[in-house]
């Protein structure tokens, strides 16, 4: 999908971020300069508190950097506005965390058109139910779903509105391998089918493989970018 | 089609159903006080101008010794007045079969042969008397009941010292007596107290009033001068014995009727207004900490791209619902309440008919004032909860930061066990969130006292009133003023241990442009068995030579101890005098005004009499002496003590205390309704916390005891905050209930608090223990498998 040619979908420059923890400060980002192409799969890898969530919740607009500037597809996030931000993030991101996060009052089907609702050119939640190979569970509640099963709703919630990023903090983070490799597998299938640009974090170093590109994280800075001259898909993987 | 933001909504709603439920409780007792007190108010208003107008209830009435028949002429001319009618007004002493005790009648005459033109009645049973027929007689229907009087049964009467055997023809009701109480009475008896229509030409025979009347009512054509009016009645009837006119608002059934639908009006800006307000403290208090515990969901919401208005209408949503489920609930108990509480009414105000039919206006300023309060509950929570970041609302809250305090290093907490130092470490790191959970259980019990404290106050006020005031066993009144050696014949009558006289004149007493139709009672110097009497400093010997008001009196006339008044007499020579103010004083029952006695008899003119005299009776010789007072010519009234106790009390029992039952249970919904929501609160706020304690090893009770220790600490901190918080509610409730017929004292006996404190404790034990049994079932995987 992605090649050095590609426009750049999403740029950050010089991000800083710190926390107030009390009486200590946590520099969770010391200065991060990244560019994301557009079709592109990048996995963030490092160890907790390197500043990868950090990141990725500034890119996708959750919150705001201390200091730094963010641009999407050239133009620059207005950082200050939450109505801005807000509305990037709505016609924009699809997020997926990796305690799935759904609603669990809603179904499969439900907690997708949640989403689909506020869209403005969504796909229907059955499709994008079907897309992560769940079209025959849209009825079930969350509890009534295995954890690789809820991870794959939320995948589906988080694509359903055709998003231009995937961010995926930790998807496999709670799943064994297997359940893993069906989660990813549907990642990859929407990196590859809509050619949404994709950013997802892991601690597992193995999973790094799929990207295209991998950056390094420690301390809250990329020590390191490797490009993968070949993706190799989820099912060779073992961890 | 329902969005799914809807559906979340709903079910969300049915998984918290039984927190929904207590929110919506506490906003139902709110409700339903308000549309109680609303639509009471409407329906008596509403009957009682439906009962004046069809029965031409008069707007002018006045009392003379004997006018003659043609002078009716004159009133009728009088500018303004459309019809005036003449009548017979006299007081008899009824021997009721089976009732040892002398029973006040007022009888009143009827048109000879054509309807009567105002006061009309309204016959309940039988039919009206034959004016042929002297002995026929119609009786008041609460009267009959309370002596199960019917068509065709006799009795006894004294009439002008002649004894003559009556029959009942017919039961009717009037709007004269929509209260009917003995004159120098205060609540109605209708055992002691009945009220006789009997042919006009009987009455006149039997007073010796040929061609004569004695009561005259008018009606007044719109927009007429109602003073003018009278003041020109007075003039007519002066020189025949009159003793001052008086319109609808000094009629004493009306006065009463209206003076209860300004007490109801009073009732419901009060009571329901404090109630809506702790309703809408708590509601606030709980569901700002419901929204908190929806803190994830509305940072994954904002995440999606919802704004910040979908997520506020989200949750203000929610909040409507449960205000509706409460408003809804509270209309119907509301609506009942009032039904009830107005046919209550009509037991003491007898009506013929009742229109209960509540218009909107009450639901809807209940239902306004209720949802508002609701929402303003919510708004700041939501708003607290849109402005955090999503990416750090959908975080657990980071750890709270604990500090070792100096409380810490002390020997005491060195004794505390670990889970005794969870309590008290939540407690001391949320101050505000503990004091606002602590105060809202105090403001239910506070509300609770402030209930609880009407029974004291009844209690004290009976017991000030006629026991520590009065020492009499019986009062008589008499027809006619008598000579003061009257009271020597009483005292050796059989079982009078001791009599004391007493003067009664009708007077209006004026200050600057303030005038108030006041009878002055004249005390013997000296009096012990009825003597001026103030609350707090007890007996006070009648002052010689001016006026002793009481506090509310000298309020309405805008005068002090010192002043001077202008007093007009109503009876004999109509004196008009200036009297200084000697004393105020302060009393719980009506608006008294005492003069000593021979002052009163010298500026009357009458020489030395008596209205009538107090009496101790020795209680062995008791039914001698009734049957001997039945007897007795010229005897206008007698009225006990203790019967007078027993009607207040039946009274109270039966309006004031079934009220104070309804608030109690209120209160007791709101305690039930804040403590069951912080407990459930707690809860899911540590549900994490507690499953991994139960996973290191404590047990369920230990775990109770974590989450219930902090609950039952604040409901602790609440009782004496309650207590303070609901003596200033009883304050304010006593200052504010201050009417012309009585003032509650504000007295709050230890019991209560304690009644208060108990019911407050009840109420935590039996929330937690429904809790409790949520805890047995906490899922310990699944709450240690999700997040962080």
């Amino acid at each position: 999908m992605e090649n050095e040619a590609s426009a750049i979908a999403l740029e950050a420059r010089g991000l800083t971020k710190i926390y107030r923890m009390g009486a200590v400060e946590v520099h969770a980002l010391r200065g991060v300069d990244v560019a994301l192409r557009e079709g592109e799969l990048v996995v963030l890898l490092g160890p907790s508190g390197s500043g990868k969530s950090t990141l990725l919740n500034i890119l996708g607009g959750l919150d705001t950097p201390t200091g730094g500037t963010v641009r999407f597809r050239g133009e620059p996030l207005t950082l200050d506005s939450e109505r801005a931000l807000n509305l990037y993030r709505r016609n924009h991101v699809g997020f997926v965390f990796q305690f799935y996060n759904l609603i669990p009052s809603l179904t499969a089907r439900e907690n997708v058109s949640l989403v689909t609702e506020i869209a403005r050119n969504p796909m229907s939640p059955v499709e994008a139910l079907s897309i992560v190979g769940l079209g025959d569970r849209l009825d079930h509640f969350p509890a009534q779903l295995s954890g690789g099963e809820q991870q794959r709703v939320a995948i589906a919630r988080a694509i359903a509105k055709r998003p231009d990023l995937l961010l995926c903090d930790e998807p496999t983070g709670a799943l064994d391998s297997k359940t893993g490799i069906l989660v990813l597998e549907a990642i990859i299938r929407i990196n590859r089918e809509l050619g949404t640009t994709t950013a997802l974090i892991t601690h597992n170093a193995v999973i790094a493989d799929i990207a295209n590109r991998v950056l390094y994280f420690a301390d809250g800075r990329i020590v390191e970018t490797r490009r993968n001259a070949v993706q190799r898909a989820p099912g060779e993987l073992a961890w | 089609m329902m969005s799914s933001l809807d559906r979340k909504l709903i079910r969300e709603l049915w998984r918290l159903k039984a927190q929904v439920l207590a929110i919506a409780l506490v906003i139902a007792s709110g409700t339903a006080l308000l549309i109680m007190a609303l639509t009471t108010i409407e329906a008596l208003e509403e009957t009682t101008a439906a009962y004046y107008e069809r029965t031409r209830f008069a707007d002018v009435f006045a009392q003379a010794k004997r006018a003659p028949e043609n002078l009716q002429r004159e009133i009728a001319d009088i500018p303004g007045v459309r019809l005036a009618e003449t009548r017979i007004v006299e007081g008899a002493i009824l021997d009721m079969p089976g009732f040892a005790e002398p029973v006040v009648a007022q009888l009143l005459s009827l048109p000879e042969r054509e309807p009567q033109l105002l006061n009309a009645l309204v016959i309940r049973s039988g039919r009206l008397a034959d004016p042929t027929r002297p002995d026929e007689v119609v009786v008041s229907e609460p009267f009959a009941e309370a002596h199960e009087l019917k068509p065709g049964h006799n009795f006894d009467a004294v009439l002008r010292g002649r004894k003559r055997t009556l029959q009942v023809v017919g039961t009717a009701l009037s709007p004269e007596f929509v209260y009917a109480i003995a004159p120098g009475g205060l609540m109605p008896d209708d055992e002691r107290f009945g009220i006789l229509w009997m042919g006009h030409d009987a009455l006149t025979a039997a007073f010796d009033l040929k061609a004569s009347f004695n009561n005259v009512t008018l009606s007044l054509l719109p927009g007429a001068d109602e003073k003018d009016v009278i003041r020109r009645l007075d003039g007519l009837l002066a020189p025949f014995g009159g003793i001052g006119a008086y319109g609808r608002a000094d009629q004493t059934s009306n006065w009463f009727l209206e003076s209860e639908i300004a007490q109801q009006t009073n009732m419901s800006r009060i009571m329901p207004t404090i109630f809506l307000a702790v309703a809408a403290f708590l509601t606030n208090m709980v569901i700002a900490r419901l929204i908190e515990t929806e803190r994830r969901e509305i940072g994954l919401l904002k995440a999606f791209g919802y704004d910040n208005w979908a997520i506020g209408w989200h949750y203000a949503k929610m909040v409507l619902v449960i205000g509706t489920i409460g408003i809804l609930i509270g209309s119907l108990i509301g609506a009942w309440l009032g039904h009830w509480n107005t046919e209550l009414y009509t037991k003491f105000y007898r009506f013929p008919f009742l229109l209960y039919r509540p218009g909107p206006a009450g639901f809807v300023i209940a239902g306004a004032i209720s949802l508002g309060a609701a929402l303003a509950g919510s708004l700041a929570a939501v708003r607290r909860a849109v402005r955090l970041p999503p990416a750090e609302a959908m975080q657990p809250p980071s750890p709270p930061i604990y500090r070792r305090t100096w409380a810490s290093r002390t020997a005491l907490a060195g004794a505390l066990d670990e889970p005794s130092r969870m309590i008290f470490r939540r407690i001391i790191r949320w101050p505000l969130r503990a004091f606002l959970a602590s105060l809202g259980l105090a403001l239910s019990i506070a509300v609770l006292i402030m209930a609880l404290q009407w029974v004291d106050a009844i209690d004290s006020l009976a017991e000030t009133a006629f026991e520590r005031g009065q020492h009499q066993d019986a009062t008589v009144a008499f027809n006619d003023l008598q000579p003061i050696d009257t009271v020597a014949d009483f005292e050796n009558l059989p079982g009078v241990l001791a009599a004391e006289p007493y003067r009664y004149v009708s007077a209006r007493i004026r200050h600057a442009h303030l005038s108030e139709r006041q009878a002055i009672i004249g005390a013997p110097p000296g009096a012990i068995l009825s003597p001026v009497f103030d609350v707090e400093r007890g007996r006070i010997e009648v002052a010689p030579g001016g006026l002793m008001v009481s506090r509310k009196l000298a309020e309405l006339l805008d005068v002090n101890a010192g002043d001077t008044v202008d007093v007009e007499l109503l009876e004999g020579r109509q004196t008009r005098l200036s009297l200084p103010i000697t004393q105020v004083f302060e009393t719980y029952l009506g608006t008294p005004a005492y003069m000593d006695m021979t002052a009163l008899n010298r500026v009357a003119g009458d020489g030395r009499v008596v209205s009538g005299l107090h009496m101790r009776v020795d209680a062995p010789s008791r039914a001698t002496l009734l049957a001997r007072l039945k007897d007795i010519p010229n005897i206008a009234a007698v009225l006990f003590r203790q019967a007078a106790i027993d009607t207040f009390y039946e009274t109270m029992g039966e309006t004031i205390f079934i009220f104070i039952g309804f608030f109690v249970a209120f209160s007791m919904t709101l305690s039930v309704g804040v403590t069951y929501n912080s407990i459930r609160i707690a809860l899911s706020e540590r549900a994490r916390e507690l499953a991994t304690l139960r996973v290191l090893g404590f047990s369920r009770w230990e775990i109770s005891y974590i989450l219930l220790g902090e609950v039952g600490i604040l409901t602790w901190i609440a009782i004496p905050l309650g207590a303070i918080i609901g003596y200033g509610l009883a304050w304010y409730m006593t200052s504010a209930f201050e009417t012309e017929l009585y003032r509650v004292p504000l007295i709050l006996r230890d019991a209560t608090y304690g009644k208060a404190a108990l019911i407050a404790l009840a109420a935590t034990v039996v929330c937690a223990a429904v809790v409790r049994r949520r805890l047995d079932r906490l899922d310990l995987i699944a709450v240690l498998k999700t997040r962080e």
